[in-house]
């Protein structure tokens, strides 16, 4: 199921300026032109005049072309950068309070060790998980809580930024200029 | 130099060479009216807010300048909202003053508050709410600067009273400084060799004329193009007057209520040079049915209008007159290359469409006055740079269908938002902007009825604008389509031609009131209402309510089915 709405789902992260009112035209925007959106993330960045959102839209729900075009027509939208299902890192946090009483303090802790989750709380029988990575990671964490019985989750919305390209370009040119 | 908010704001928009806002005043923009007293702007106090947004409207569109308008807070600026949304749609520049309650007690629920910025976000190109007296200048000069450039449109400055009742030291910005906002002018030129290309390579091109001409100033652009590469041309009800209806390329309006042949030549062309037009629905009928041949060239400053419809083969982002310009210049190389292209069967058909096929109505001596005939008849009794402004519904499609537009910016109308009551306060606008000019609305009964009293602002501010009242005494446009496609189910169209009595109303609002029952009255009274310089005319017009808008297309068809109306016998309703 994941994987199926992964294929429809395009990231597009803003740029924008940081002054009150541009999530609500963001949001708006998305409202009165039908597009839906799945998931969003708003973070502050290194220059504090812009904010950086993080939009997860459906893109079947209109042309992920006339979403950013609408968007851009946005004034205080600096820049948008789309990135394709394998065009960016991916990131989410997760939090997960699990039912984890003595009997299964044990396995609960064990699983949180496989995905590298830390405990941030205990209680008396039961256990907070913090675990970040990508988002079929933070799927498969909680499809294996659910037996334990989950108490609450919460997950941040997703993150991203684009893919760092490998090719050694320097490297190439100095190359040539030698041959 | 110090000087409170207020002051800051009034001086700023005399930076802003405003010469006239429309407006009215109430608790939260008080401090803001003071200092319009010492100020040499006009102020023309309306009577109703949604009269000042379109008076704004009205002096844009006739002037080409933004339409200042001003009111108050909380009920003043929700009724100003209509007219945003109508400028929104129709992209028109105004620039829209509100004033807010103290920045202190916004989010308290105080008295005559509202989110005024929240409220109108969809439909401006963007508002400012004002929080420091110190951005005052600078957030007139960006508002100004957005309002008037790229794709125009209106924008809403909202200021809380205290920011007003603020000091500020006074400066004026060299420019403007907004990063996310840079609209593009100038045409790809890879783009547009390829436009040229196509256009010369076409057999049965038409230019597809949107409003984006009038308001990219292209109308002269636009005629260089058109009589260079022999290209016939539809103007959209929004580009009205942006080329010649005397011209002999010229085809008049498309769409749903367009001419035969402007409606069939788009549907055969092969080739579809659109300019700033954004393939509404009202034009294009049925989506998928479209123009099914043509390859589309389509010009447009706004990126997110390309393909948002129809995806064009050659998209050009860009200023409509530069990018015409340069089209210019492309195919004169075209041509010279490879030759014109010979147009002639194309033409010929075109003719042919055009002489099988005329609007058609019929005033018989002593029958019920046609509209169309009044119409035709103010045609040819008024100037021929008369600005002509309309309401919305069936005088629309008459006046729009039968006055013949020479020049640019003499048709003022509410095109996409289709706002009943436009054209009496709109009529007011454009008169103040070009007060040489003679001004006629021509307005529906219903319309009227919505914002007449905006006439007695023009009384009382002496600007004699005349307005032809076609009085069916239903709401037309409304029992036509229950006529057609409600099988004759009359529901809550029924006015009454007497109720009001629209020329005492008239001259209770200190205009002159004239009634024209019979064809032959028509020109005597046109020509009396002529005469009158000194206060506003009304003619209430009373018109054959069972007259129909012809020709037509049904919502949601091809335009392939073309309704051609009564007069062409069976085959027609």
């Amino acid at each position: 199921m994941a994987a199926r709405e992964e294929a429809r789902h395009h990231i597009l992260t803003v740029l924008v300026e940081n002054k009150f009112g541009v999530l609500s035209r963001v949001a708006g925007l998305f409202s009165r032109r039908g597009y839906n959106i799945y998931s969003l993330a708003v973070s502050p960045t290194d220059d504090e005049r812009f904010s950086r959102m993080t939009v997860v839209v459906d893109a079947e729900s209109s042309p992920i072309e006339q979403i950013t075009k609408q968007l851009n027509k946005l004034i205080p939208v600096i820049k948008i950068n789309e990135l394709g299902p394998d065009e960016g890192v991916e990131r989410e946090l997760m939090l997960a309070t699990v039912k984890a009483g003595p009997e299964v303090r044990s396995q609960v802790t064990e699983l949180a060790s496989i995905f590298e989750a830390r405990i941030v709380d205990v209680g008396f029988d039961a256990m907070t998980l913090m675990v970040a990575g990508s988002p079929n990671r933070l799927d498969a964490m909680s499809d294996l809580l659910a037996p334990f019985g989950i108490i609450e989750l919460q997950r941040t919305g997703r993150i991203a930024l684009p893919k760092l390209t490998r090719q050694p370009t320097r490297l190439r040119t100095v190359k040539s200029r030698s041959a | 130099m110090k000087l409170t908010g207020a002051q800051a704001l009034i001086k700023s928009l005399e930076m802003e060479n405003v010469e006239v806002m429309f407006g009215l005043p109430g608790g939260a923009i008080l401090p803001v009216y003071d200092p319009l007293i010492d100020s040499s702007i006009r102020h023309v106090l309306v009577r109703h807010e949604q009269g000042a947004g379109h008076m704004a409207e009205g002096y844009a569109h006739a002037t080409g300048r933004p339409g200042v308008a001003m009111v108050t807070s909380g009920p003043a600026a929700t009724n100003i909202v209509t007219p945003l949304c109508d400028a929104y749609m129709d992209s028109v520049p105004i620039v829209v003053i509100t004033g807010q309650v103290a920045y202190s007690s916004i989010g308290t629920d105080a008295f005559q508050e509202a989110d005024t910025v929240g409220i109108t976000m969809p439909v401006t190109k963007h508002n400012w709410l004002v929080t420091d007296a110190q951005d005052i200048p600078r957030i007139v000069r960006e508002a100004f600067h957005v309002a008037t450039t790229g794709r125009p449109g209106p924008v809403l400055v909202d200021v809380p009273k205290d920011v007003s009742n603020a000091q500020m030291d006074w400066y004026w910005p060299d420019g403007v400084e907004l990063p996310g906002y840079r609209p593009s002018t100038k045409g790809h030129a890879k783009q547009i060799k390829e436009a040229a290309r196509l256009i010369n390579q076409a057999r049965r091109p038409v230019i597809y004329a949107g409003g984006g001409i009038l308001k990219g100033r292209a109308a002269e652009a636009l005629r260089e193009l058109a009589e260079l590469a022999g290209l016939h041309v539809v103007t959209t009800l929004m580009a009205r007057g942006a080329f010649p209806d005397d011209h002999p390329l010229c085809l008049g309006m498309p769409g749903m209520h367009g001419n035969y042949t402007a409606i069939t030549s788009m549907q055969r062309a092969d080739l579809l040079i659109t300019l700033g037009a954004r393939f509404d629905d009202r034009v294009t009928g049925k989506v998928s049915a479209f123009a099914p041949d043509a390859k589309i060239i389509h010009v447009d400053v706004d990126p997110a209008e390309l393909g948002k419809v129809r995806r064009p083969d050659v998209p050009i982002v860009g200023d409509s007159r530069l990018v015409i310009e340069e089209l210019v210049k492309a195919v004169r190389a075209e041509q010279s290359k490879h030759g014109k292209s010979d147009l002639t069967d194309w033409d010929r058909q075109i003719d042919e469409w055009r002489r099988d096929h005329p609007l058609q109505y019929e005033q018989q001596d002593g029958g019920p006055l046609k509209p169309q005939y009044c119409i035709e008849a103010l045609r040819d009794n008024t100037p021929d740079d008369t600005i002509v402004v309309a309401g919305v519904g069936q005088h629309q499609m008459w006046t729009s269908q039968y006055w013949r537009f020479n020049h640019p910016y003499t048709w003022v109308n509410s095109g996409g938002l289709g706002t009943m009551g436009f054209a009496v306060p709109a009529a007011i606008g454009a008169k103040v902007g070009k007060p040489e000019r003679m001004v006629w609305a021509v307005d529906g009964d219903g319309c009227f009825q919505m914002t007449a009293q905006e006439l007695v602002t023009a009384s009382a501010e002496r600007i004699p604008v005349k307005i032809a009242i076609l009085n069916n005494a239903y709401l037309g446009m409304v029992r036509q389509w229950q006529e057609l496609f409600y099988e004759e189910r009359y529901s809550e169209v029924y006015l009454s031609p007497d109720l009001p009595d629209y020329v005492k109303w008239a001259e209770a609002m200190g205009c002159v009131g004239l009634r024209v029952d019979t064809p032959e009255d028509v020109v005597p009274a046109i020509e009396k209402a002529n005469e009158v310089d000194d206060r506003p005319v009304v003619i209430d017009f009373r018109t054959d309510y069972r007259e129909k808008v012809y020709p037509m297309v049904a919502a949601g068809d091809s335009n392939d089915n073309v309704i051609l109306g009564p007069e062409y016998g069976e085959g027609g309703y």
